[in-house]
């Protein structure tokens, strides 16, 4: 295995190179469908965190008995029964918040961010590099989702976590909370982000 | 009567004004990957509306007459190992997520299986996409949303039967249908365009998807306004609501869901 990534590496990579939401565009559903505000973007993203972690590692203790033709299989059992705990954790002790995000909690179980991690890292790999590979790749996915709520609320309510922040005066761009937003802010940053790394790697533009 | 006003309804909600893809966000993989051309998004429409509606039969049967308190299965071998109050109580809704995803995964695999073997020329046409469908979000979506409409009411009156649930799964495939041809034929053509070189590709599409969805907001209030239109005396609403579905149904709703989303 000389030639796969160390853990660090993988830590690393996973926070902006590979990117999961603004590089690899996976995952894309509970992106633009809670980052509506603050609060529930970041639930969504410890959500997944744990998940990946948990699914990562035990996928990674599985790896030298998955038969080729089931491990999808596995892998999607494994994430489900991760996401049921999760669900009833938020259900448990953060009613309000698991109401708000509805149904978007159980679609994590077919994000196709944990399947890919699982597929591409953690069923090749011990279990340490799989998990130092899993936080990397949540941080990421939590910056970005952090990133598009910002700019979100910030335009659509005036203010972050329900606080005002910009002038009373501002009038509230209400369609950046609306569905159409998701899709035209997350368009507008990963835009910016291609730009950014263009033009970091000395690309003519 | 009350019935088909609910079957239009629900058809109509999950076909465009609540489109899956551009409302609900389920389904974005492939409306950003397979909406190159448009006979590719036709085939992968087609192949969703068909496993959605296998699945949403299925997550149906499953969810009345196994997962919910009080069902026929679950009762029925609960029965010999405690008494028949207790057994009435058991509920299983907790395992859903676990039951619904092994149930998707096998009917992709055996709706595979079938049509290489039965249909070749059909298989030729979609079947490419057919693996990539048990990580659909829309189907997983349609399976939660029958759920809650069937498990999660607090009249069992207000359950919903099996055509509800067909009803939905079937218009929602074709919603999906819908929104992929249509930002397939945009794309086409913006092959043409000068696009700036950072937001070619994935961006650009994100953008006008953005747009498509700012054009299906549209829609928005014309479930409630036909409802109104149609439950009392028909001739008379009928003339009564023309006027306020285009003005002032469209208010309320827009200001409700705002508000929804602030809270």
């Amino acid at each position: 295995m000389a030639d796969q990534p160390t853990a660090t590496e993988r830590f690393l990579q996973g926070i902006l190179p590979e990117n999961p939401v603004y590089r690899q565009l996976l995952g894309l559903c509970p992106t633009l469908a809670v980052t509506n505000g603050m609060q529930p973007a970041i639930t969504m993203a410890c959500s997944v965190a744990f998940v990946l972690i948990c699914a990562n590692v035990v996928i990674s203790l599985l790896r030298n008995l998955l038969k080729p033709h089931l491990r999808i299989v596995i892998f999607t059992l494994t994430i489900a029964t991760f996401v049921t705990i999760a669900d009833r954790v938020l259900a448990a002790y953060l009613y309000q918040m698991s109401k708000t995000l509805g149904p978007y909690i159980p679609l994590i179980i077919v994000n196709c961010l944990i399947i890919c991690r699982c597929e591409v890292c953690a069923s090749k790999q011990s279990p340490f590099i799989a998990a130092s590979d899993a936080l990397g790749q949540s941080l990421g996915f939590g910056l970005a989702l952090v990133s598009i709520a910002a700019v979100r609320e910030l335009l659509g309510t005036g203010g972050l976590f329900g606080y005002q922040l910009l002038p009373a005066a501002w009038p509230d761009w209400v369609i950046m909370v609306l569905p159409p937003g998701a899709f035209i802010t997350l368009g507008l940053l990963l835009g910016l982000v291609n730009w950014y790394s263009a033009r970091k790697s000395g690309g003519s533009i | 009567m009350n019935y088909l006003i609910d079957i239009v309804l629900i058809a109509l909600s999950a076909a465009v004004i609540n489109n899956f893809v551009l409302y609900y966000f389920v389904g974005i993989c492939p409306f950003i990957g397979v909406s190159r051309r448009v006979d590719m998004a036709v085939g992968m429409g087609c192949a969703v509306t068909f496993v959605i509606s296998i699945a949403a039969f299925l997550s149906w049967t499953i969810t009345t007459m196994v997962l919910i308190p009080g069902a026929p299965i679950s009762s029925f071998i609960a029965g010999f190992f405690v008494s028949k109050e207790a057994a009435a109580t058991v509920d299983l809704t907790v395992l859903s997520y676990i039951v619904y995803i092994f149930s998707i995964s096998s009917s992709v695999q055996f709706v595979e299986m079938y049509v290489r073997k039965f249909f070749p020329a059909l298989y030729k046409s979609f079947g490419v996409f057919l693996p990539l469908i048990t990580t659909n979000c829309a189907i997983l979506f349609a399976c939660l949303t029958i759920m809650s409409n069937v498990a999660g009411v607090e009249n069992p009156a207000d359950a919903w039967d099996l055509g509800r649930s067909l009803t939905l799964a079937l218009f929602g495939g074709i919603g999906f249908t819908l929104a992929i041809v249509i930002m397939s034929g945009i794309r086409e053509d913006l092959d043409l365009c000068d696009v700036p070189e950072p937001f070619k590709g994935a961006a650009i599409t994100l953008v006008v998807g953005g747009i498509l969805a700012l054009a299906f907001m549209g829609f928005t209030g014309v479930d409630s306004g036909l409802r109104k239109a149609m439950t009392p005396a028909e001739e008379v609403a009928m003339e009564m609501s023309v006027e306020p579905i285009q003005t002032a149904m469209i208010e309320p709703n827009l200001q409700q869901q705002i508000r929804g989303i602030n809270d």
